[in-house]
C-alpha cells in the first residue's frame, strides 16, 4: 500500500522556484531518504508533507486522501526537528504527552502512552527534567518520544541527527534503524549526510535544485547513478569521472590514440545509446581500480601515481592518467611507488559511462 | 640573536610591561573614581539637604552632613501642612502615577509582545513593512504627537483623565515594546512553533503556552523600561492632565515652582527624591534580570 504520495509538486519562494514537478511515492513501511545539498529544497518537501508550508501546485496524498488542504495536526504525521524544539518551559513528561493533550485524550490514556514510550525510549527516569538539564543525545531521544506518543502513519525526520557530535550521532542512527525495524512506520527523513541516507534508507531520493535526480534503493544509487550529479555527490571520494569518446564500442580516453576499452559488455539503458559516437565520461569508483588481476574482466591501464593520502585502514592514491586525475581507493598494507607510471587495473564490470552533453547515464 | 640574548630580552620586556600595566591600573582606577563621583554627588547633596531644617540650609554649606536626622521635609512632602487651599503634597498624585503606570505597562508591554511574536513567528506579507513603521514611532518626538492626541483623547471623551494618560502612554510604548519582543523573538528557532503546531496548538496556544514562559528575560526589560519612561513623564502629564488628574511629576515640577512664600529646599529636595524611588525601587529588584535579558540570546538548543 502506498503511505505517501507526491504528485506534480511545485513551490516558490517568491520568484525562486524551490521545488519544480515533484512526483515520489512511498509503500507502507519504507524509509525514504530525501538527500541533497543544502538548498536543494529537501526541507521544504518535507515541511509540505507536514502541511507547514503551503503548495502552489500539485497535491500531497496520505494513505490515498488529498491532504493538501488538512492541518498539520490531522494529517496523521510527527516530526523530529534539526534543533529538537522540545518546549523550554515545559519538562520532558509535558513535552511528550503535550500533543496527547491538545487533541483532549483521556488522561489515562495519555499516561499508558507515556509510560511505553518512555520505556522505549529508555527517557522514563528523565520525565521531571527540562530540556535544559538534558544532554544532546537525550533531548534527542525526548524528542523521538514526543513523535511516537502520537502513533502516526507517517514519522518526519528533518535532520535529526546533525546536532550532535560524530560518535553520538553513529549511536543515534543505530537507534533509529531499530526503532524503524520494531514499528515498521513509514518514514521520511531529510538529511545531507550520505552515510545516514545509505545506511538507514530502504529508499533514497537524491534532490538538487528542486528536482529530484534518481529515487532508488541504495544499491542503485551508489552503483548505477542516473546521472553525473548523482555520480559526483554520492561515494567519498566521489565517483572518478574520465574524459573521452565513445567510438565503435571502445571508449577512448581524452589525449591518448592507442588506448581502447572495450565497452561490449556494458549494460546499455537504451541499446540505442551504443549505435553512435559521442563524447561521453566513463565513470569508476575509487574502490574498483585494482594493483592486481584477480579477473579476467579487468582491464589493465597505466598511470602515474602522484600523491598519496593515508587514511588509517586504506590510503587514497591520485593517479595522472592523461593529464586527468583519478583517484583509487588501496588496502592501507600496499606499499605503493610514488611518481612512477604503474600498473592498474579496473573492473569493467562496475563502470558508468555518461553522455557528456546531456550528463544523463548511458 | 641566540637563545641566551633573547631570555635576557624577554626578562626585560617583562619587568617592563608589569610597571605599565600596574601605572595604567591606577590610572584606570582615578578616572573611575572621578567620574562615579560626579554621579552620586547631586544624589548626595539631595538626601543631605532633605534631612535638613531650613535655618541650616541657609547658613551651612551644601556638602556638610545634618546635625539631626530632620523627617519634617519628607511628611511635607508627602502629606502636606494640613491647611486647606493651596496646599500641594505628593500623596495623591503618586497613586494618580501609579494608576496610570501600571495599567499602561501592562497594555504596552502585552501588546508588544504579541506584536512581536506576529512578526516573527507568523510571517505575512508586507511584514517588513509593517516592523519598519512601527519602528519609525520609536523616532517620533514627544513633541510631535501633542495635537494630534489631544483631539483624539477629546474625541474619545478622555481628555484630562488618567485613563487618557494610559491610553496615550499605552500607545506611545508600542513601538518599544514590539522592537524589543521582536528581536527577542527572532532568535528563538522556528521549529519549536512548527513543533507546537504539529501537536495541535493554534495561535494563542502556541503564545500563552511555549513562547510566554520563555520570555521572561525580555518582559522584564521591556517593564523596566517602560515603567521608567511613563512614570518619569512629564510632558503628556503637563498637557493632557491638570488638577486632580495629573501624574507624580507634574505634581511636582507645581509644588517646586509654585510656592508663595520661601523657597523651601529640604522639601522639594525630599520631594524629587519621593517621585525618583519608584524607578529606582523596580531597577533594583528587577536589575539582575535587566542585563540578563539585554545580552542573553534565546533558549539554547
Amino acid at each position: 500500500m502506498i503511505a505517501l504520495k507526491i504528485e506534480n509538486l511545485s513551490k516558490n519562494f517568491g520568484r525562486t522556484e524551490v521545488l519544480k514537478k515533484i512526483n515520489l511515492e512511498i509503500n507502507e513501511g519504507n524509509f525514504l531518504v530525501l538527500l541533497g545539498p543544502s538548498g536543494c529544497g529537501k526541507s521544504t518537501l518535507l515541511n509540505i508533507v507536514a502541511g507547514l508550508e503551503t503548495i502552489d501546485e500539485g497535491a500531497v496524498f496520505i494513505d490515498d486522501y488529498n491532504v493538501s488542504n488538512v492541518e498539520p495536526k490531522d494529517r496523521n504525521i510527527a516530526m523530529v526537528f534539526q534543533s529538537y524544539a522540545l518546549y523550554p518551559s515545559m519538562n520532558v513528561k509535558e513535552n511528550i504527552t503535550f500533543g496527547l493533550k491538545q487533541s483532549k485524550t483521556p488522561k489515562n490514556k495519555i499516561e499508558e502512552q507515556l509510560k511505553k514510550v518512555s520505556t522505549f525510549l529508555q527517557v522514563d527516569e528523565l520525565l521531571n527534567r527540562k530540556p535544559s538539564q538534558l544532554s544532546g543525545g537525550q533531548r534527542q531521544r525526548v524528542a523521538i518520544g514526543r513523535a511516537l506518543v502520537r502513533e502516526p502513519r507517517i514519522f518526519l525526520f528533518d535532520e535529526p541527527l546533525s546536532n550532535l557530535d560524530a560518535k553520538l550521532r553513529v549511536e543515534m542512527r543505530r537507534e533509529i534503524k531499530k526503532i524503524h525495524k520494531k514499528l515498521k512506520t513509514t518514514v521520511v527523513y531529510v538529511t545531507h549526510d550520505q552515510t545516514e541516507a545509505m545506511s538507514l534508507g530502504t529508499n533514497i531520493a537524491i534532490m538538487n535544485h528542486g528536482v529530484i535526480q534518481q529515487c532508488d534503493t541504495p544499491k542503485n544509487i551508489y552503483n548505477k547513478p542516473h546521472n553525473i550529479f548523482v555520480a559526483d555527490f554520492i561515494g567519498a571520494p566521489p565517483m572518478n569521472l574520465i574524459q573521452g569518446n565513445f567510438i565503435n564500442g571502445n571508449f577512448i580516453p581524452n589525449g591518448s590514440s592507442n588506448i581502447k576499452i572495450p565497452l561490449d559488455k556494458y549494460d546499455f539503458k537504451d541499446s540505442n545509446n551504443s549505435k553512435n559516437e559521442k563524447s561521453i565520461y566513463l565513470g569508476i569508483r575509487p574502490e574498483h581500480i585494482y594493483i592486481d588481476k584477480n579477473n579476467s574482466d579487468y582491464f589493465q591501464i597505466s598511470a602515474k601515481s602522484e600523491l598519496v593520502e593515508y587514511i588509517g585502514h586504506e590510503q587514497i592514491v591520485t593517479f595522472n592518467y592523461f593529464e586527468q586525475q583519478f583517484l583509487g581507493k588501496f588496502p592501507s598494507t600496499l606499499d605503493i611507488n610514488m611518481d612512477k607510471n604503474l600498473k592498474l587495473y579496473i573492473d569493467l564490470n562496475q563502470i558508468s559511462l555518461f553522455d557528456k552533453n546531456t550528463k544523463e547515464r548511458l | 640573536m641566540s637563545a641566551n640574548t633573547t631570555i635576557a630580552s624577554y626578562k626585560q620586556l617583562e619587568g617592563r610591561s608589569k610597571i605599565t600595566n600596574l601605572l595604567l591600573r591606577w590610572f584606570l582606577y582615578f578616572i573611575l573614581i572621578l567620574f562615579a563621583s560626579y554621579f552620586i554627588f547631586p544624589l548626595y547633596v539631595m538626601l543631605v539637604t532633605a534631612f535638613k531644617t531650613m535655618p541650616e540650609i541657609r547658613q551651612g554649606n551644601l556638602l556638610t552632613l545634618p546635625n539631626q536626622l530632620n523627617f519634617e521635609s519628607w511628611i511635607v512632602a508627602w502629606g502636606g501642612r494640613g491647611y486647606g487651599a493651596g496646599d500641594t503634597y505628593l500623596r495623591p498624585y503618586f497613586w494618580n502615577s501609579i494608576k496610570m503606570v501600571v495599567p499602561a505597562v501592562f497594555f504596552s508591554t502585552f501588546i508588544g509582545a504579541m506584536t512581536g511574536y506576529v512578526l516573527t513567528k507568523w510571517r505575512f506579507k508586507g511584514d517588513r513593512w509593517v516592523f519598519l513603521f512601527l519602528l519609525f514611532g520609536c523616532f517620533i518626538p514627544y513633541q510631535a504627537i501633542l495635537l494630534p492626541m489631544a483631539r483624539t483623547l477629546a474625541v474619545l471623551g478622555i481628555s484630562n483623565s488618567i485613563l487618557g494618560l494610559v491610553v496615550v502612554h499605552s500607545v506611545y510604548g508600542i513601538p518599544f515594546t514590539t522592537l524589543f519582543f521582536r528581536n527577542y523573538y527572532v532568535s528563538i528557532p522556528d521549529e519549536l512553533i512548527k513543533a507546537a503546531r504539529i501537536d495541535g496548538a493554534g495561535f494563542f496556544k502556541i503564545f500563552f503556552k511555549i513562547l510566554l514562559p520563555i520570555s521572561a528575560p525580555i518582559i522584564v526589560v521591556t517593564v523596566i523600561w517602560q515603567f521608567t519612561q511613563i512614570w518619569n513623564d512629564f510632558l503628556f502629564g503637563a498637557t493632557f492632565s491638570f488638577g486632580k488628574a495629573a501624574p507624580i511629576q507634574v505634581a511636582l515640577n507645581n509644588m517646586v515652582l509654585s510656592s508663595t512664600s520661601v523657597k523651601e529646599y529640604n522639601v522639594d529636595m525630599a520631594s524629587a527624591i519621593i517621585a525618583g524611588v519608584p524607578t529606582l525601587i523596580v531597577y533594583v529588584l528587577a536589575g539582575k534580570y535587566f542585563i540578563k535579558g539585554l545580552t542573553s540570546g534565546a533558549v539554547k538548543g
